[in-house]
């Protein structure tokens, strides 16, 4: 989605003293042109959705050479009208943030720091982590009240939480995964 | 000059959620503020040139012994009888087209006479860029068909932006819905052109006195003090010494060019 | 949430119990709009809150008594005659009759017939209708006969009188009155209320009762599928409700069906059987659940073996795996690896001492997140020598929702897609990439596997799109969907479907392997227009307007995109509307119907959410609540804790309970832990006497991952803190902003006191009881430079004890002591 002006009036709509501020003829005098140029008005604007509570407030993200410059709400939705909470205007810093870790990094058992790692090795050993466990402790049958031997093809020894932070597709994909695995203990903050 | 933009903070419709707070820091890039223990919610306590919204926070136990928590986000109020601007000897401060102030902070040259001059506290002073900071009414918003950010983040719309005259009639009607609703002490603050300080470009609805958001009752410009204060202040600066005025000039090369 | 945040502002009462102004802010515009539009606002919670600020009436009620406020509602109404008797009567299960045997809890002193002392569990079997000669329920449609739903409500609740909600909520008497006459007269064809709710009721030892006890305050009011009425379910994550409609819970499968169980369910067919009721849309789970399966295993799952459906995992019981069960477990060495994703255990569960206790017994801990969490750097948790924590840690960034494509779906069940702004910096991925590429390296890993076991997670497919490492997310989105598995034709050959197309609707699943289909309700999220293209609906962005306020255009809500559940009950008997200013669908006996020679459909302002062609004088054309058996609202509805909900104390209380001999509920779940990690407060513990609530601020979100690290939101409050009533305070010579000592039998904490108005003592029985409350946003990871970001870790005062239903903790009302000072 480009940035149109329309884009930008939207505000005005939820005012209608809004549109006719924008219809006004802007005569700038000299000393205030310096001060009235738009950071976002040659950025690229994307439809998002907050990543905080589940109101799911419409934001609008605007972002230029590859770096989030400005979020802010999206007066087209209906059920919030481009209002956004504190957590909702302070979104940006979720990606622009010194804090944020953007390396792999392993910890020893015992060690007192964490190690940069690649992340090809990363992912070799958390799936040799998973088969190991898989194949250790792996249930194949089990005798039910009865007693008698019944299919259940579940692994105990590897448990998964999380996490209402994901997208759906991301939930679905690691149901997916924990589910055709064996893993039963798979949860996340639904449950608290 | 166009028609006079104003915003009109409605604290009946306050949650104290502070949307407008953070909206306004996202946008204009303020930097963080450490927070003090004021034993409320509320942070911060005043404004600087970090915080240029701010919401006040204040428990009133009413006469019927329910409590009310009394909410409002305050700002620069944008005055018609602007205190900073007068006091600005440079003519940084300056009357924009719509009737909001703003500094120019090419041409500001850190005087503070700004800071002193302000009847609420609003102006303050950074030091790292050496000039007086204060809400712009998010004057590249304004000047862009925008409204600022803090009234486009509010969740209730307890601050409309908007012309002048119109919110003036919006806020005159709103006044008398709360006072037949029972809010006996609804008040306009700032509203009437004819009053204090020419009337407030961002003015505001109360529910209690003036004084318990902590808010001027009549609020005046410094006008008989406002000469030693100068001179005062003109002692400091050069007590300040060459430093400030080699910034100015660098500052003052820069914007002309 | 049966309803629709815009739908509030039709409202003309609300009655918040949850905290949704400082919660849910941007919701909160419609209560403000209601307001504007004459509605009452009524707001009950312990504390005075934001939410109170903007209430006529704050209503305080001492924390862990919801049920005796439902339950004096409910008894208000019903003494008072202001229930909507023809819904209650044609709509609900009130005039059935329940098997003579049955008694409620006031017949049994707190106990409801069928209680098993030695197992600790209810005998249900006289927890039914009576049927008659056909097998169908026994009606008694003057509410008369004893027996009937209603009279046994009545009975029930008759303890639950004016007074004695005072006695155990501490709400004056006058004010209750005042509230429910308000509440309960707003309701009939003219009216309608709402009530919300979120954790407030849920983190309780009868958390899932505390619903129904709302959920039949709201049926008694005919306030369900209405306009202006519903139940207001605040969810508090961006997307919990898809996570929990994709289940990433123990107990079930995307979708909203049971995770098979080892004893019950040893292969499909009795599976099937067992979980596919007689009555209700839920007949249609097999095709719900094959389809699941072909989703999952591809073209490995077939008719001959079952499906792929041995290859799911069994559950040993059903009181197992839970949040709380992961920590027992993992502590007692069960559990060897273990990843955290987007979720911060040592901060923000219960009894987080016990989690980050139990988490430095791993063998191994992956945690994927945007920050270093305090549970990827539990190895370094306050007291831990690194050099004892054996467990190895892999922490893997993770994107936030700017950096990625993916739909999240709100508290409203709303799904919205977000589209990528920025690419993730350095090796920062998102979830997707990683669950893919895990699973793809863990299939490498088994490549060749001949054995029977492995067969399963082999033939599940992770790869989306062109590229395995970057999985198109609008592929997954469309296997969540469902789409035909090969060419589907109708009863004449003409083609139906092409294989591999989206289905447009989960009514043409089917149980013969023919579609796939990842969960059911999202079907119709994505659907292919005339030339084949995939229509994202999730990304749909029409705004609102008169024709359309409840903004159909935008997003798609599941199920069907109908944003008012149970609308069917917005019309009377014969399908009118109750009334013209409460009308949302209705029958419209001129319309085009389903076949050239019929007439007569559902229409209205929302998609129905019932059979559009389904007459109001056909048979079950008046039931409008359609995923039940029975097809009508439940107000004996059977859960672990009873048919009706009953008062029970807090598991930790300092006071007995009023309403029975019974003090706590008699099924709750309450774990027994090695090491002293879960002990627990006698009742009126005078070493613990204050009762504790734990909550959270605007400013912050949950375990603080999302906020502490960032300074805009970390600098609004100063540091960690307690808020108590200057009552308290005086008692304890406290002064604001004095550092206090909050301690439980199973931790103790340091934080400020901040006294305040907002909090005030209850009158218990006569007795004065203090409550404190204390948010649980802090952990010892911030901001440096904020040293105030940090703070102790709230719940470490929590205990591990569950509901019986759903097992979730107590965390909204237990016992602690406070302490001046650092002690």
């Amino acid at each position: 989605m480009s940035l149109s002006r329309r884009d930008f009036l939207k505000f005005g709509s939820a005012t209608a003293a809004g549109v006719a501020v924008a219809g006004e003829a802007l005569d700038l005098a000299p000393v205030e042109a310096a001060a009235t140029s738009l950071k976002i008005k040659e950025a690229k604007a994307v439809r998002s959705v907050c990543p905080y509570c589940a109101v799911g407030c419409g934001q609008l993200i605007y972002a230029k050479d590859g770096k989030i410059i400005d979020i802010e709400g999206d007066p087209d939705t209906p059920h919030t009208l481009g209002r956004l909470c504190p957590k909702g205007a302070a979104t940006i810093q979720l990606s622009n943030n010194p804090l944020r870790p953007t390396k792999a990094l392993y910890r020893a058992p015992g060690s007192d720091t964490w190690e940069e790692k690649p992340l090809d090795w990363m992912y070799d050993q958390i799936a040799r982590r998973y088969y190991d466990a898989r194949e250790k402790h792996f249930i194949e049958k089990e005798k039910n009240k009865d007693g008698l031997a019944v299919t259940v093809n579940r692994l105990d020894a590897i448990a998964s939480l999380g996490s209402a932070c994901a997208d759906n597709e991301e939930c679905y994909l690691l149901s997916k995964l924990n589910r055709t695995f064996g893993i039963v203990y798979h949860e996340h903050q639904a449950r608290v | 000059m166009a028609r006079t933009l104003a915003m009109f903070t409605d604290t009946s419709l306050c949650i104290g959620c502070r949307a407008c707070q953070v909206a306004c820091k996202q946008w204009n890039e303020l930097g963080l503020e450490l927070p003090e223990w004021t034993g409320t919610y509320q942070n911060h306590t005043h404004f600087t040139d970090k915080t240029f919204r701010l919401v006040r926070f204040i428990e009133e136990p009413k006469p019927s012994g329910d409590l009310a928590w009394l909410l409002m986000s305050d700002v620069c109020k944008h005055c018609a009888d602007a205190g900073c601007l007068n006091a600005c000897p440079t003519g940084a401060i300056y009357r924009t087209q719509f009737g909001t102030v703003n500094i120019n902070q090419d041409v500001c040259n850190g005087c503070r006479y700004c800071v002193s001059a302000c009847p609420f506290g609003v102006v303050s002073f950074n030091e790292n860029t050496g000039t007086a900071k204060k809400c712009t009414f998010c004057n590249d918003r304004i000047h862009n068909g925008l409204g600022p950010a803090c009234a486009k983040a509010c969740p209730t719309e307890s601050i409309q932006f908007g012309f002048r005259d119109e919110l003036v009639g919006r806020a005159q009607k709103r006044v008398e819905t709360l006072k037949a609703m029972g809010f006996k002490d609804a008040q306009l603050y700032g509203a009437d052109s004819s009053g204090f300080l020419g009337g407030l470009n961002a003015f505001f609805l109360l529910l209690s006195k003036p004084s318990t958001y902590g808010l001027p009752e009549n609020p005046k410009l410094p006008q008989k003090n406002i000469f030693v204060d100068s001179l005062l202040s003109i002692g400091s600066a050069l007590l300040v010494g060459i430093g400030a005025l080699v910034a100015f000039r660098q500052r003052g090369t820069g914007g002309e060019a | 949430m049966t309803t629709n945040l815009i739908d509030i502002q039709n409202s003309d009462v609300i009655m918040a119990t949850s905290n949704m102004a400082e919660n849910h802010p941007v919701g909160f515009q419609w209560v403000m709009k209601a307001k504007e539009r004459g509605a009452k606002f009524i707001h009950v919670d312990p504390r005075f809150t934001r939410t109170s600020a903007a209430a006529d009436i704050h209503v305080p009620i001492r924390s862990g008594t919801n049920i005796a406020f439902f339950g004096g509602l409910i008894n208000y109404a019903i003494q008072n005659n202001l229930y909507f008797k023809d819904y209650v009567v044609h709509y609900t299960n009130a005039p059935y009759l329940i098997d003579p045997a049955f008694k409620t809890a006031t017949d049994g002193n707190g106990l409801f017939t069928g209680f098993d002392a030695a197992k600790g569990t209810y005998d249900r079997t006289s927890w039914k209708y009576q049927l008659d000669g056909e097998g169908n329920p026994k009606r008694d449609l003057t509410l008369k006969d004893p027996n009937s739903v209603f009279q046994l409500m009545r009975r029930h609740y008759s303890r639950y009188t004016p007074q004695m909600v005072e006695r155990v909520c501490g709400i004056p008497q006058a004010k209750f009155e005042e509230v429910a006459k308000l509440f309960c007269s707003n309701s009939g064809p003219e009216k309608t209320g709402t009530i919300t709710y979120a954790l407030n009721l849920t983190q309780h030892t009868n958390g899932v009762e505390n619903i129904r006890a709302l959920c039949m305050l709201q049926l008694l009011l005919g306030n369900i599928g209405r306009p202006g009425g519903g139940v207001t379910a605040l969810r508090g994550h961006a997307n919990v409700q898809g996570a929990t409609d994709l289940e990433l819970l123990y107990h079930e499968l995307p979708g909203y069906m049971a995770q098979p169980l080892r004893d019950a369910h040893p292969d499909l067919t009795a599976y099937l059987e067992k979980e596919t009721p007689k009555g209700g849309f839920w007949v249609n789970k097999p095709k719900f659940f094959v389809s699941l399966l072909k989703a999952f295993y591809g073209d490995a799952a077939t008719k001959d073996n079952e499906f792929g459906y041995q290859w799911l995992p069994k559950r040993a019981s059903a009181d197992a795996y839970s949040h709380q069960h992961i920590f027992v477990d993992m502590y007692n060495g069960v559990i060897k690896g273990f990843l955290a994703l987007g979720q911060n255990p040592a901060v923000g569960g219960p009894n987080a001492k016990l989690a980050r206790s139990a988490m430095q017994r791993l063998d191994w801990l992956v945690v994927k997140d945007i920050f270093l969490t305090e549970t990827a750097e539990v190895w370094k948790a306050p007291g831990t020598d690194p050099k004892t924590v054996k467990t190895e840690v892999f922490f893997m960034p993770a994107a936030p929702a700017a950096e990625k494509d993916g739909s999240l779906t709100n508290t409203m069940r709303l799904i919205q897609w977000h589209e990528k702004a920025v690419n993730p910096p350095g090796d920062v991925t998102s979830d997707a990439e990683f669950v893919c590429t895990l699973a793809q390296r863990l299939q490498k890993l088994y490549a060749g596997s001949k054995k029977e076991r492995d067969r399963g997670f082999l033939a599940a497919s992770f790869k989306y799109g062109s590229n395995p490492n970057e999985p198109e997310m609008v592929e997954v989105l469309k296997e969540v969907n469902g789409y035909a598995t090969e060419e589907i034709v109708d009863k004449d050959g003409k083609p139906v479907y092409k294989k591999g197309q989206a289905l447009s609707s989960f009514a043409h699943m089917t149980d013969d392997g023919k579609t796939a289909g990842g969960c059911w309700i999202y079907t119709g999220v994505t659907v292919e227009d005339a030339d084949g293209k995939l229509i994202n609906k999730a990304n749909a962005r029409k705004p609102a307007d008169e024709k359309d306020y409840l903004g159909h255009g935008w997003g798609f809500a599941w199920p069907a995109n109908r944003r008012i559940l149970y609308n069917r009950a917005a019309a009377d008997l014969a399908g009118k509307p109750w009334s013209e200013k409460k009308k949302l669908i209705w029958w419209d006996a001129e319309a085009p119907g389903n076949a050239p020679d019929k007439k007569g459909k559902w229409v209205g302002l929302d998609v129905p959410d019932f059979n559009p062609f389904l007459a109001p004088d056909a048979k079950n054309g008046d039931k409008p609540f359609i995923m039940r058996t029975d097809l009508v609202g439940g107000f004996f509805g059977p859960l672990n804790d009873g048919p009706f909900p009953e008062h029970y104390e807090p598991i930790e209380s300092p006071v007995k309970n009023l309403l029975s001999k019974q003090q706590n509920n008699p099924v709750a779940k309450i774990w027994k832990v090695p090491d002293q990690k879960n002990e627990l407060a006698g009742v009126g513990s005078t070493d613990y006497p204050y009762v504790i609530t734990t909550y959270r601020l605007t400013e912050h979100h949950l375990s603080g991952v999302m906020s502490r690290y960032l300074p805009m939101l970390a600098e609004l409050h100063y540091s960690h803190f307690t808020e108590i009533s200057h009552e308290l305070a005086k008692e304890l010579g406290l002064t604001n902003g004095d550092m206090v000592t909050v301690m439980t039998p199973r931790g103790k904490i340091h934080v400020r006191a901040m006294v305040t108005n907002r909090f005030k003592p209850f009158i218990i029985d006569g007795k004065t009881v203090h409550q404190i409350g204390v948010p649980w946003h802090w952990g010892y990871n911030g901001i440096e430079q904020l040293p105030g970001s940090k703070g102790d870790i709230t719940n470490d005062l929590s205990a591990t004890v569950g509901d019986p239903n759903v097992y979730i903790q107590e965390t909204k009302a237990f016992v602690c002591n406070v302490k001046k000072g650092v002690v």
